[in-house]
Formats: structure tokens, C-alpha cells, sequence
């Protein structure tokens, strides 16, 4: 098994060392011209405004955290499904009740509204309710 | 096999570089085929000039972008934007190490395989995020930003169908994944309704998840030059460019290759008695002719919008795949 992940390794030099050779190479070859328009970030052609490190929607942050939910999940499952064959009626038991529990989260945040892109108006709530600080 | 093909020090660096050359390769072609094939279906000629029928054309296009002036815009976070062309080549490099191309020695027998190759794929939005936050640029950073929310919600699905696969073969070693497709055809997980059905509804799976993990058409929001211009590599130019040129092509083949390796039995041959053609030829065939389908799919579908995506991918994708994956166990325990 060392060989075989001494062997990864190479391939993941080789990546590395195949990327450093084409950018060196190229640069022995290429024009280097920089002037003072060429240098500003591409902004449809005006000058840009503001800057791009803003922020952003938060959507993509729970993406990432039921992303997370699932990816932890699968790595638990991975070791299970290899010697399932062996294990029988119990491991697939115990494996049901494990993906039905991950099944309610995703219910949870279906019903929530957090798998739609555009949020419909009825998970928003009311702004009288906000003012008069009631739960929503 | 030789003795000396088995030491560590030929073996290693000798596998590396024919790898290195296929992926090279691939590139070349896969643009040229691109290219012919969307031609084809638009009835027009496509690249003629360069060598007969244009064929020369990729090799041309590959040495301009080596004479290309290699612009870092000014206000460029530059560690991290010269970093992720490294790491997200690098990534898909990577992969086809665990990739068996024949019977008996892929480059490298991982057992963990299927799983290295999926842990190792997500290196590359790691580094499609690094470029993006990096350029300074907001076409870059929304097509970034895009590019991640999409490749890690269909790498759910993708995992879980994986799941599915190594639970009926009973391991993570892509060779033994295709070991276990033996015989015909007709044991191929992706097409053997009489093994475990689950698993032809998981190929599908697999193969809408994967046209989205690569960015391609009908789910190539991230390259939507309309709206986001280049997507993350707006700002790179030259040879910076031309990495994540050849990644995304590689990790074409590469899906492909998976594909191949856990649903059409990877180096076997369609039927027994074809067994005196070379596996590597049925695995290469396999994994064009899925690359060819990709082709088509582009020519032929609309985009998508952002929220037809997500909702394709957690309300479809992911509850179908948990089906897979429940429903297959079943089937693998009381018939299988």
C-alpha cells in the first residue's frame, strides 16, 4: 500500500511540476509590456468601481453547510458500504435509521424554504411582526 | 512484467509521464472533437486551415497561448492568483493515477480509490475558488462563487450513488470495481436490471451530477459569457489560462473515466469473446464515447437558470440518490 500512495505522490509532483514547466517555459518566450491600462482588472471596459470583495449572498453559505451535513455523512457510510455484503440485516438497519435522520435535516430544510434559490415570500417574516418583537 | 518495472523508482515517475502525455493529448483532441462535432450538428465545416481537415488547429491555438503575453492586473491578490492554476491542474492530474486502464496494474492500487478520487476532485474548487476570490474582479468572484455552490451540491448526489456502487461491489478499489463487472454487458452495473435495477437509475444519477461537477452544458451557469464573462479565470491569460483549459478537459476525460470504471465495467469488454481487443481501448472507447454524449448534450440544451439548478440537484438529484441507496441495499440484501 506505500507503494501505491508513493505512487499518488508522484502523479500529484508531476501536477505541480508539469504546471511550473509550461509557466516557465512561456515566460522565456512571451512579451512582458505592461502599461498602465493593461494592468486594471476587466470591468466591461470602464474603469471599475468599488471593490469585489463584498459581500455576497448568503444563500451560498447554507449551501455549503447542508453540503457539509451530506459530505460528513458520506464519509461515515464509506467504510459500512465496503463490508456491507458481510454484515447483513443489522448493518442495513443501522444504516437506514443513520440516512433517516440525514432525511428529516433535509425535510426540515426543504420545509424551511433554504433549498430555494429565490425565497418565497411566505418564510419571510412580516415586518409589524418584527417591530412589535414577536417570534416568527 | 519486468523487475525493473516493478521497482518504486521506474514505476512511479514512468506511469506519471504517460500519464502526463494522455492528459496533453486529450486536450488536444477533445478540443479539435469539440470543435468538429458541434460543427457537425450546426452543419457548418468547423476548423479547416491548419493540416487536413483543420487537425493542426489545436496544436496551433496551444502555441499562441505559450506566446501570450501573461498579464497580473494591478490590486491582484498574486500568492493566491498564481497558487490556483497549480492546484486545480494539479487536481485533476491527480486523478488518473488511481484510474485502471487493463487488467492488472493501474498506476497506482489504491484501496481507498474511488473515494481518493472523489476527495481529490474537490482540490479543484478549492483552487476555482482561490482564482476567483484572488482577480479583484466581480466577474470573476459571482462565477467563482457559482462554480462552488454548484460543484459541492452535486457532489451529493455523485457521492451517494458512488455509495451505492461500492456497497453492491464491496470495495473502494477501482480495479476491483471493474473485476466485479465480469463477464458481459449484461453485468455492467449501469445496464444489469437483473442484478440491482437501483444502480441503472444511479448511472443516470451520475451522469446529470456529473455534467454539472464539470461545468458543462445545460449546467454551465459558471462559463455563462452573456452575463459572467469568463466566469473565475476572467483576469488569467496565457499559459495561467491554459492550465484551467486543460483541467477542465481532463476532468472531462475524467468523468468520463469514473463513469466507465463504476457503471460500464471499466476495461472490460462488451462481451467475452471480445477479449483479445486491449482493455486500455475499451476503457479509452467508453470514456469518448461519454465525452461525445457530453458534446451533444451542449448542441442540444438550454441552460439553465441559478435556481432551476439547485432545485434540480437538492429536490431531484439527492433525495433520488438516497433512494438509490436505501432501496439498492434492500434489493442487495433479500435478492442480490
Amino acid at each position: 500500500m506505500q507503494f501505491a500512495f508513493g505512487v499518488v505522490l508522484v502523479f500529484l509532483l508531476m501536477g505541480l511540476l508539469i504546471g511550473i514547466a509550461a509557466i516557465t517555459f512561456s515566460s522565456l518566450l512571451r512579451p512582458s509590456k505592461p502599461t498602465a491600462q493593461k494592468l486594471q482588472v476587466y470591468e466591461c471596459g470602464e474603469l471599475p468601481t468599488g471593490t469585489p470583495w463584498m459581500q455576497f449572498n448568503n444563500r451560498f453559505y447554507t449551501v455549503a453547510l447542508v453540503f457539509l451535513l451530506f459530505d460528513v455523512e458520506v464519509v461515515f457510510l464509506f467504510p459500512w458500504a465496503v463490508v456491507f455484503k458481510s454484515l447483513g440485516l443489522f448493518a442495513f438497519v443501522e444504516m437506514f435509521v443513520f440516512v433517516g435522520i440525514l432525511a428529516l435535516g433535509l425535510a426540515y430544510a426543504w420545509a424551511k424554504g433554504d433549498l430555494d434559490w429565490v425565497r418565497s415570500r411566505r418564510f419571510l417574516r412580516p415586518a409589524a411582526a418584527v417591530e412589535k418583537g414577536q417570534p416568527a | 512484467m519486468t523487475e525493473l518495472m516493478q521497482t518504486f523508482w521506474f514505476w512511479a515517475p514512468f506511469s506519471a509521464v504517460v500519464i502526463a502525455i494522455v492528459v496533453t493529448v486529450n486536450a488536444l483532441l477533445s478540443v479539435y472533437m469539440e470543435r468538429k462535432v458541434s460543427a457537425w450538428m450546426q452543419d457548418r465545416l468547423g476548423p479547416m486551415e491548419n493540416g487536413p481537415h483543420g487537425i493542426l488547429q489545436t496544436v496551433i491555438d496551444a502555441v499562441k497561448l505559450l506566446l501570450k503575453e501573461d498579464i497580473i492586473a494591478r490590486g491582484i491578490d498574486r500568492p493566491l492568483f498564481k497558487l490556483a492554476p497549480y492546484i486545480v491542474f494539479g487536481a485533476s492530474f491527480a486523478i488518473f493515477a488511481v484510474t485502471p486502464f487493463a487488467d492488472g496494474h493501474p498506476a497506482a492500487d489504491l484501496n481507498v480509490g474511488i473515494f481518493f478520487a472523489l476527495a481529490i476532485s474537490a482540490f479543484v474548487v478549492a483552487g476555482i475558488m482561490m482564482a476567483g476570490w484572488s482577480s479583484n474582479n466581480k466577474w470573476s468572484l459571482y462565477g467563482a462563487m457559482r462554480s462552488v455552490a454548484q460543484a459541492v451540491s452535486y457532489e451529493v448526489p455523485i457521492s451517494l450513488v458512488v455509495l451505492a456502487v461500492v456497497m453492491v461491489s464491496g470495495s473502494m478499489s477501482m480495479q476491483e470495481i471493474c473485476v466485479s463487472q465480469a463477464g458481459g454487458f449484461w453485468n455492467w452495473h449501469g445496464l444489469s436490471l437483473h442484478h440491482n435495477p437501483f444502480l441503472v437509475l444511479g448511472f443516470l444519477i451520475y451522469f446529470i451530477a456529473s455534467l454539472a461537477e464539470v461545468n458543462r452544458t445545460p449546467f454551465d451557469l459558471p462559463e455563462a459569457e452573456s452575463e459572467l464573462v469568463g466566469g473565475y479565470h476572467t483576469e488569467y491569460s496565457g499559459m495561467r489560462f491554459a492550465l484551467f483549459f486543460l483541467s477542465e478537459y481532463a476532468n472531462m476525460l475524467a468523468v468520463g473515466m469514473l463513469a466507465t470504471v463504476l457503471f460500464l465495467g471499466g476495461w472490460q469488454p462488451l462481451h467475452p469473446a471480445l477479449g483479445f481487443i486491449p482493455g486500455p481501448l475499451w476503457l479509452f472507447g467508453k470514456a469518448y464515447g461519454f465525452v461525445l454524449l457530453q458534446m451533444w448534450i451542449r448542441m442540444t440544451l438550454p441552460r439553465l437558470r441559478v435556481d432551476q439548478l439547485m432545485h434540480v440537484c437538492w429536490k431531484v438529484l439527492v433525495p433520488a440518490a438516497m433512494g438509490v441507496l436505501v432501496l439498492g441495499g434492500l434489493w442487495e440484501l433479500l435478492i442480490g
